[in-house]
């Protein structure tokens, strides 16, 4: 939405307001009002509500993917629940499952090919660093990060849904630290409550 | 039929320099057959009518090999490879078990992959198996219609199974270990 200059930037506002006064837990509480925030935090907002991963699923991993996608834990509470199964419509690249030597040209590829700005989750040991396939896994690259940058790596074989779906709030603090202004960008610390440290 | 009965009926057939010995005692026992005459054999269990193996469950490469060698004394058995063939009639509910045993490599030049005659003329399953006892164990199937690798990248070097691979060190850029 946010790559199509400065007009769907205004539509956008206007929906925002249309929305926040839309929500029916906030109907009736307010008066008619007008809503300030700087363009930046609005932007980081919008984009960080909706991360379009791309359907990725290399190995056993890709099961709790899809796990995190389905009703239960349902990662659409995140707005990233629009799986595309193509690079150029994705923001986010989440490598769910072991990446073999053959496999690593063709992440790279799609890596490049997404958009910017681009996210990349490492999910699981094996992306992390090779996993199980560490010693004696003649064919798998030993950590996705020698392929392509990432941005969070989630740790565990498999890693339940629940740390995925923190994965996904750490990359949501990335984007919600985003400068479009000048100025320096502070990463966000993780917190435990599952909240970030900045901006509160 | 029981495993006994096959391989005296293979030994009137087939006689005893293409059919070897027949491991009755042992637990999962198999029949050897010979590397030149594993076609002709194959055609027969699957057409004999008493036989009737119409059906290729799998095929497998195997390397004996122990490459560590304080081990070595005490592994039992001389370096070779073998390739495993899993049949069973599906008709006639009975199963068996052939064996080739080829040398770790041809004429013992190290490189050229040992040789052994495609059974995919026979069960047509055996294509791909025999693509990935050659990707992965290096076992040269003659006659074999696309023997190209099926699991390995087209440009691997090496059979990733064999005892004594070594983990490539790089592969296009990526660091291997
Ligand atoms: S980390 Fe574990 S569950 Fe995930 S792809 Fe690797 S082996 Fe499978």
């Amino acid at each position: 939405m946010w790559r199509h200059g400065i007009q769907s930037n205004r539509d956008f506002i206007e929906k925002l307001i249309w929305n926040l006064t839309d929500m029916t837990w906030i109907e009736g509480r307010f008066e008619e009002n007008v809503i300030t925030t700087t363009m930046e935090d609005a932007m980081n907002w919008g984009q960080q509500s909706s991360i379009w991963p791309m359907t990725f699923g290399l190995a056993c991993c890709a099961i709790e993917m899809m796990a995190t996608g389905a009703s239960k834990y349902d990662i659409d509470r995140f707005g990233a629940g629009a799986f595309r199964a193509t690079p150029r419509q994705a923001d986010l690249m989440i490598v769910a499952g072991t990446v073999t030597f053959k496999m690593a040209s063709r992440v790279r590829r799609l890596y490049e090919q997404m958009a910017d700005p681009k996210y990349v989750i490492a999910m699981g040991a094996c992306t992390v660093g090779g996993g199980p396939y560490f010693k004696h896994g003649y064919h798998v690259v030993k950590g996705v990060d020698l392929v392509v940058p990432v941005d969070v790596y989630v740790p565990g074989c498999p890693p339940r849904p629940e740390a995925l779906l923190e994965g996904l709030m750490r990359i949501q603090d990335k984007i919600k630290a985003r400068k479009v202004t000048k100025g320096e960008q502070k990463l966000p610390v993780p917190h435990h409550s599952g909240y970030s440290a900045l901006n509160v | 039929m029981d495993i006994q009965e096959i391989h005296s009926l293979l030994l009137e057939k087939f006689g005893d320099s293409a059919v070897g010995q027949a491991p009755v005692e042992a637990t999962d026992s198999w029949i050897q057959v010979s590397r030149d005459s594993i076609v002709e054999v194959g055609a027969f269990l699957r057409d004999n009518e008493r036989l009737r193996f119409d059906h290729l469950n799998d095929l497998c490469g195997c390397d004996y090999l122990e490459p560590n060698e304080k081990k070595a004394a005490k592994f039992g058995h001389d370096p070779h490879v073998e390739v495993v063939y899993q049949l069973s009639s599906i008709e006639l509910k009975h199963r068996l078990k052939l064996k080739v045993v080829l040398p770790r490599w041809k004429n013992d030049e190290e490189g050229r992959l040992p040789e052994v005659p495609s059974v995919s003329g026979v069960w047509g399953i055996a294509d791909w198996h025999e693509r990935e006892a050659f990707d992965l164990v290096g076992i040269h199937f003659q006659d074999h219609p696309n023997l190209r690798r099926i699991l390995c990248p087209e440009d691997w070097e090496g059979h990733a199974l064999r005892k004594d691979y070594d983990f490539p060190l790089e592969y296009h850029g990526v660091r291997g270990r």
